[in-house]
């Protein structure tokens, strides 16, 4: 028997050396899929990217014609008439008013209805309520559109609000913000349900009930969730669309009133991209001008989303 | 076969009883997990659960502010009496949460509330209505004192509890318990998320409060019941084999499996 090197003890050979050895085809199998994977992922970024390249491209076109200062400061937006005026502030306004509508609707109620989901709800029921609930968001928005017109504003025009015109900001607010209930309480609902029971417990320990409990602890503890749920939805209420265009009326006004009929940015687009604009016109450029602040409106409210979420953001 | 308070040592005659425990059933659904339980917790003293995982210990703890109530289908029977009420905190006329008010828990895991140390400590009081600033000033600096946490503390009142160490939290969370006057303070396992030096800080912390409170501790460290209490309770299986002076416990156990189990042989 040879003397066996304690440090380096000989080990027998059981295989071939060369099965150790890389496998070719093996390798190029594995970087075809690694590359087609990272394509898929690809196409959402330059989507993205390339949207925001041709708003900004086409937005430097119409820029060249109307200065930067009558477009953000004018209150009038006429692009279509023959003396036209780029004032995007009424579109803005419309915007911003239908949205706060929305939202006053829907973060109450989205709120409310995750509280009572999460907290109070027998498991059994919650089981049924929460798809219901999630079955709105399969309802079309242009049959919420065609509700908010044809039913919900006579409805409120034979009964608590005779003075409103057909055409208005309330309804189309009132009826987004129940389209986007769901949205607030699901998402809601799925923030303050991943708060630890431990947490809950120890609220209950101290002889609150379940409304203190919920309040005071489980939604601080959520607070993260549920804003980004507030602000997803408000994104949501921004870039709505068909609700708007059908039931809001479609003239520019530059108000907050809600009782009056405006526009919005997102229903100007769907308005004139669908009439025959000539291609290159300052009418069709101002489309994409329209577009990029719509853009820039939900980037601003997801980076303030993303910047809250990381603020309130616990590791439990 | 259980050892109970009648069999004690004469000595100890003279000392209130502050919970009774009187064959006590708990079930979770179909699952009888204590079976015809009885003990008794000493007025401040501090009475140790002991038993290997899934001997009820933990159940039986959380029986004495009804936490048991929280989740669907689990149902007592029998009855813990509290003095000097004389009351059966299990009866269903009695409600969970005026029990709670009185007898309140600490945690194995610290479970602090997203809020500020301050406001942590004086959530006892303000789910108790209480309003005045004064006040509650003054019973969140006691329990803090009481919780050897306010000299640590005091300069960061406002801060969130979560920056707080492991076992700072964990004093918070008895200093939690503290602020809202219990009359027994329940500790489920308070060190088992703890590194040794926080531990003992508790383990210290604990021997103190009983002056203050009866505490019940369940834990699953041995040589922590025997620094701890003064009673000890050994569990298994759901029923209670062994209670009685702490140190009759360790030295001189009456039953056999009561001596395995400390001395190590199963568990």
């Amino acid at each position: 028997m040879p003397p066996t090197d304690i440090a380096h003890p000989t080990v027998p050979t059981l295989v071939a050396p060369d099965r150790l050895k890389p496998k070719f085809t093996r390798h190029i199998k594995e970087r075809l899929v690694e590359l087609l994977l990272m394509c898929c992922g690809l196409v959402a970024v330059f989507t993205t990217v390339a949207i925001t390249a041709i708003l900004v491209y086409e937005s430097i076109g119409f820029f060249n014609y109307v200065s930067v200062w009558d477009f953000f400061t004018g209150t009038v937006w006429t692009p279509l008439f023959e003396n036209p005026s780029y004032g995007i502030l009424p579109l803005i306004s419309g915007t911003l008013t239908i949205t706060a509508v929305a939202m006053l609707v829907a973060v109450p109620m989205g709120t409310v209805i995750a509280i009572y989901l999460s907290e109070f709800a027998p498991h059994k029921l919650r089981e049924i309520i929460k798809p219901a609930l999630e079955l709105i968001q399969a309802v079309p928005t242009i049959v919420f559109g065609y509700f908010a017109l044809l039913f919900v504003t006579p409805m409120l025009q034979a009964t608590i609000l005779p003075g409103l015109p057909g055409f208005n900001m309330l309804v189309p607010g009132i009826v987004i913000g129940v389209a986007t209930i769901p949205t607030i309480a699901s998402l809601s609902e799925d923030a303050m349900r991943a708060v630890p029971m431990a947490m809950r417990e120890g609220a209950y320990a101290m002889g609150a009930n379940k409304m203190q409990t919920a309040l005071t602890v489980v939604m601080p503890a959520a607070v993260s969730g549920v804003v980004a749920a507030f602000v997803l939805a408000t994104a949501r209420a921004i870039g709505e669309t068909m609700i708007v265009a059908i039931a809001a009326g479609q003239n520019a006004n530059f108000t907050f009133n809600p009782m009056e009929a405006a526009a919005t940015l997102t229903a100007y687009i769907a308005q004139v991209s669908m009439g025959d604009l000539e291609h290159g016109s300052v009418g069709y450029r101002s489309i994409f001008a329209a577009g990029l602040v719509l853009l820039i409106m939900t980037l601003v409210l997801n980076l303030t989303g993303h910047f809250l979420r990381r603020r309130y953001r616990r590791a439990y | 076969m259980v050892t109970n308070l009648q069999e004690r040592p004469a000595q100890h005659a003279a000392t209130q009883i502050k919970a009774e425990v009187r064959n006590l059933n708990f079930y979770y659904g179909e699952f009888k997990s204590l079976k015809s339980v009885s003990m008794s917790l000493e007025e401040r003293k501090v009475t140790a659960l002991i038993g290997p995982s899934g001997c009820g210990k933990s159940t039986l703890l959380r029986c004495f502010n009804r936490m048991h109530d929280l989740y669907p289908g689990n149902r007592y029977e029998g009855e813990i009496n509290l003095k000097p009420d004389d009351v059966n905190i299990l009866s269903k006329d009695v409600d969970p949460i005026e029990v709670r008010m009185r007898i309140g828990m600490v945690f194995q895991k610290p479970n602090p509330f997203p809020k500020s140390i301050y406001e942590n400590v004086a959530y006892g009081l303000r789910v108790r209505g209480v309003k005045s600033r004064a006040r509650i000033d003054e019973q969140v600096e006691q329990a803090l004192r009481d919780a050897a946490l306010w000299e640590e503390a005091k300069n960061r009142l406002d801060d969130l509890a979560f920056n707080l160490s492991g076992g700072q939290q964990q004093r918070l969370c008895i200093a939690r318990a503290l602020a809202a006057d219990p009359e027994i303070v329940l500790f489920d396992e308070p060190t088992s998320a703890l590194d040794p030096i926080a531990t003992a800080s508790i383990e210290e912390l604990i021997s103190s409060l009983k002056k203050k409170v009866t505490i019940l501790i369940v834990t699953h460290n041995m040589q922590q019941a025997a620094r701890v209490s003064d009673y000890t309770a050994y569990m298994y299986l759901g029923e209670l084999i062994e209670f009685g002076e702490t140190d009759a416990i360790f030295v001189k156990p009456k039953r056999k499996e009561t001596e395995d189990y400390i001395t190590g042989r199963f568990g």
